[in-house]
């Protein structure tokens, strides 16, 4: 049986990831053909003014070449433009009496730039800025006229303007409003831009309305003249007022348009074989210019043409950077703020910074930057995510620096670093690396820096960097996915919240039942969604799901610690960090008994013995005879104290005593993450309880618990939790509080990480203000770690014995 | 001269995991998919000699247990963008038994 087969009419940057994205999850499915009216393959159009600027050249931009054609089968229709659409015999037409049939149809047809119904608008020398074509000419232009006006001062006028300039024209800038951007600027911002702008040499005309372009001698245009009467010298006209979705060809095959051609949630047009994604879309009454969203509809337009049909496209919330190099500038949402808003506002005029940030209902709205930019994605993020920011809002405007939440504090100005500078400092990725993989490859998102340099794939404490310098070197094209909406991994599209959800709500048991239920792209699953699924199951059904040990990474499969020779590292358990003659004597023996090469105290009080050879583990652990630290899980790692009321003189609380309980009550407790705790016996806090995931401090009328510090990646401080009376309630509090972090948090989570998302009220709320649930919750945990069993007594006993024993030949 | 050599039972690697074979020519992983085929490597990652054999096994590709990289069972090629290949050794199964020709 033939393929069904499927024409894409326009080939540019919205259409062609759609099909990228369609190859990807169902790469056979069609027999594909493209037209495109340009002649060149798929380019990134959003970088045409770097080229026009004379920054890059048209090949750095190319995103698909021929052989991305060729090599996905698709037939490819270059410098022909469908002219008809015939619904009836399901068929397209082209330029050239080419002919396509379809069983479905993609319109990606884009949209015109909007030409002033003026006299004189089509006098040689007057061009519109949109493709290749207008770049080059400008190029051209630019080597032997001198005087060029851009009509429009909005983001493309702009970049024009400056690109002109830099090729050594004259350019005077007309624009009907009282500033430039105003679509995208506040007045204040708007007018610092203008400023820097005409430091640049632009000049300006606001709140002019041209009337007529009139010809010179030699028919070319020579002259802009306005409707108060002035005139101005005019070699070039740039016409840069806005665009107008291209529905032409729709309509005439009478598909329903309005502002563009009408689709619903599903990118479908009102002919259900027809789809259309990008520019030429009227999606919910508004038309996208910007290419995050269009991305975002081509996703959801792939994914209904590979008949998955669960993807829904709902609109979206758009950025926007200007592309003038040295000149920062970034805007978001709502910024002009209303009657219902409140705003915070930063203006240093001399020092070229202003910020705005517009917040509605401890929300962030909307928002405004300028000259400092930095921030620009993190915000973006806060307003996408619609985090509550009331407990951050003293430091907001200050960044994300001041809010403790980047690893590299200092570096944070990703445009202004040098090439040479280390962003990644795990996979040793220098910022030029990362900006020539994002270029070559034409990468988009933040997984593409990850696959191509490695950066931010370690440790992710460059994450905001890499996504830094991804806004700063592709602009508005880079979107951060809200956090609590990314996919598991690229064996689906559903988010760790929709897995939990489903998982509890469907009673699901089986990391084979959730692929299966939740369609995962791949047979099953890979070293990402398998550890996730595996503990989203032990932790929602700790009866009911059994643990699967090929869904663990080594570490926690072979209960120790794989080091870079591929030798292991074991760390008994000593609670609270307390031993005894006997235990170090076994120790000892052990050490001497397998050689081993490296005997080395822990930060968490306790010992590791380095260099251990994999099918020794079982004797090691035998001959120790002590409980396994599970100094190797995304579990309860150490309660670390100090010696407390016991000995110290200035205790006040049996520290050592309450971190033994603790350390007793959370055994072989797994977790998104691990976890590791602390209990001091005084505010001095030697056993530096602020910064652990639950740091306990005794005083002299009883405890304060603290939660969601971290001393790890970027140092974390915990904050404060709760008050407590006794030992009894510490146990409460803290397991209550892991508990609800167990059943909540997203794998590979930190406390500190789930508290920044869900807030610390919510988690207080919840554990300290809620005493039913807090017991509730309280209660699961110990009923979950009731029959916990020492993972090593067991391993000694003969479970999972292959394991650990090599076969020979 | 390789020839075709008795390992093991199938039963005896896990599904979707691996074992490591002790030979003279150094160690194997063997692996078992979850349709029960079965491949094998050298037990070294091209990237650093991480011992595949403890790994993570996918499809029909293996996560090295050390800084993450994908091969391809079948062929012991690195998935793309990385670049590198582990030695492939053939492997086969017959009367549930698993054969290794080295």
């Amino acid at each position: 049986m033939s393929k069904p087969r499927l024409v894409m009419v326009g080939n540019g940057m919205a259409g062609v990831r759609t099909l990228e994205e369609l190859l990807k999850i169902a790469p056979n499915l069609y027999d594909v053909t493209v037209f495109g009216a340009e002649p060149h393959p798929n380019y990134n159009r959003i970088l045409l003014s770097p080229v026009l600027a004379g920054e890059m050249t048209i090949r750095d931009i190319i995103l698909n070449d021929h052989d991305w054609y060729e090599g996905n089968g698709i037939r490819l229709h270059l410098g022909n433009a469908v002219t008809r659409i015939d619904r009836v015999q399901r068929r397209v037409i082209a330029t050239d009496g080419t002919e396509a049939p379809y069983d479905r149809l993609l319109l990606a047809t884009g949209s015109n730039p909007f030409i002033l119904p003026i006299p004189g608008n089509d006098l040689p020398g007057v061009i519109s800025y949109r493709d290749i074509k207008d770049t080059d000419e400008m190029i051209e232009t630019a080597k032997r006229y001198r005087h060029a006006v851009v009509i429009g001062g909005g983001l493309l006028g702009l970049e024009a303007a400056n690109g002109l300039r830099l090729r050594g024209m004259d350019v005077t800038v007309v624009h009907v409003a009282p500033w430039l951007l105003e679509r995208q600027l506040d007045e204040t911002a708007g007018k610092m831009l203008q400023k820097s702008l005409e430091d640049r040499g632009l000049k300006f005309l606001l709140q002019k309305q041209t009337e007529m372009l009139i010809a010179g001698e030699s028919g070319r245009v020579a002259a802009v003249r306005f409707k108060d009467g002035m005139q101005i010298a005019a070699d070039l006209v740039v016409m840069a007022v806005g665009i107008r979705p291209n529905t032409a060809l729709a309509e005439a095959a009478g598909i329903y348009c309005n502002r563009g051609i009408v689709v619903n949630d599903t990118m479908q047009t009102y002919d259900p074989k027809v789809y259309a994604v990008g520019e030429c879309v009227a999606h919910r009454g508004t038309v996208y210019g910007l290419v995050a969203p269009l991305f975002e509809q081509g996703k959801v337009a792939a994914n209904h043409l590979a008949n998955f049909g669960i993807g829904r496209y709902a609109g979206s919330v758009t950025s926007t950077k200007l592309k003038v190099t040295g000149i920062d500038l970034f805007s978001a949402g709502n910024f002009t703020g209303g009657s219902d808003t409140e705003e915070i506002v930063l203006n240093d005029a001399a020092g070229g910074v202003y910020k705005k940030l517009v917040i509605k209902d401890n929300k962030l709205v909307g928002g405004v930057l300028y000259g400092d930019t930095a921030d620009g994605p993190w915000y973006f993020q806060l307003l996408r995510d619609g985090q509550d920011i009331h407990e951050i809002r003293d430091h907001l405007l200050f960044g994300q620096a001041h809010v403790g939440d980047v690893g590299h504090q200092g570096h944070s100005k990703a445009a202004a670093m040098a090439d040479g500078a280390e962003v990644c400092g795990c996979n040793g990725v220098s910022k030029g690396t990362i900006v020539k993989a994002i270029k070559e490859h034409g990468l988009f998102t933040l997984d593409g820096i990850r696959k191509y340099t490695k950066a931010s794939s370690s440790c992710g404490s460059c994450t905001g960097l890499c996504e830094q310098i991804l806004s700063a070197t592709i602009g508005g094209a880079y979107t951060p996915a809200a956090s609590n909406k990314k996919p598991v991994c690229a064996c689906t599209d559903h988010s760790h919240q929709e897995v939990r959800d489903t998982i509890r709500e469907h009673r699901l048991v089986r990391i084979a039942d959730i692929m299966h239920f939740m369609e995962w792209k791949t047979p099953d699953g890979c070293d990402k969604c398998r550890p996730a699924l595996n503990y989203y199951l032990i932790s929602t059904w700790p009866k009911e799901a059994k643990d699967d040990p090929r869904s663990r990474l080594i570490n926690e499969r072979a209960h120790a610690n794989i080091q870079k020779d591929g030798t292991y590292s074991v760390v008994p358990r000593m609670w609270g960090g307390l031993t005894t003659p006997d235990e170090l004597r076994r120790i000892a023996d052990v050490a001497e008994k397998y050689q081993v090469p490296t005997i080395k105290v822990t930060g968490g009080q306790r010992i590791d013995l380095l260099g251990i050879k994999k099918k020794d583990l079982i004797d090691v652990w035998r001959d120790l005879d002590m409980p396994s630290g599970h100094a190797y899980g995304k579990s309860i790692r150490t309660v670390k104290t100090c010696v407390g009321l016991e000995h110290c003189r200035f205790g006040t609380q049996l520290a050592m005593s309450m971190g033994v309980k603790l350390e007793k009550m959370l055994f072989d407790m797994y977790a998104p993450h691990k976890v590791k705790l602390a209990v001091s016996g005084c505010p001095r806090n030697c056993a530096e309880a602020g910064i652990k995931d639950v740091g306990v401090i005794g005083v002299d009328s009883g405890y304060e618990i603290y939660v969601g510090g971290n001393g790890g990646i970027k140092t974390e401080v915990a904050q404060f939790f709760a008050k407590v009376k006794n030992d009894e309630e510490v146990m409460e509090y803290t397991g209550a509080f892991l508990q609800l972090y167990r059943e909540e948090g997203f794998y590979l989570e930190r406390t500190c990480h789930y508290l920044a998302r869900v807030g610390l009220d919510y988690a207080k709320s919840k554990v300290v203000e809620d005493e039913e649930n807090r017991k509730a919750l309280h209660g699961r945990l110990l009923d979950a770690l009731k029959d916990a069993k020492d993972p090593w007594k067991e391993r000694i006993a003969g479970v999972e014995r292959q394991e650990y024993e090599p076969l020979s030949v | 001269m390789a020839e075709w050599k008795m390992i093991c039972r199938v039963e005896d690697v896990p599904r979707l995991g691996s074992r490591v074979v002790k030979s003279a020519a150094g160690d194997i992983a063997v692996f078992r998919t979850s349709t029960d085929e079965v491949f094998a490597l050298r037990d070294a990652c091209p990237h650093k000699g991480g011992p595949l054999s403890q790994g993570l096994v996918h499809g029909t590709q293996v996560t090295c247990p050390l800084h993450g990289w994908r091969l391809h069972l079948d062929s012991g090629e690195a998935v793309a963008p990385d670049v590198g290949c582990a030695r492939r050794y053939s492997s086969k199964v017959e009367g549930g038994a698993v054969f290794l020709e080295i």
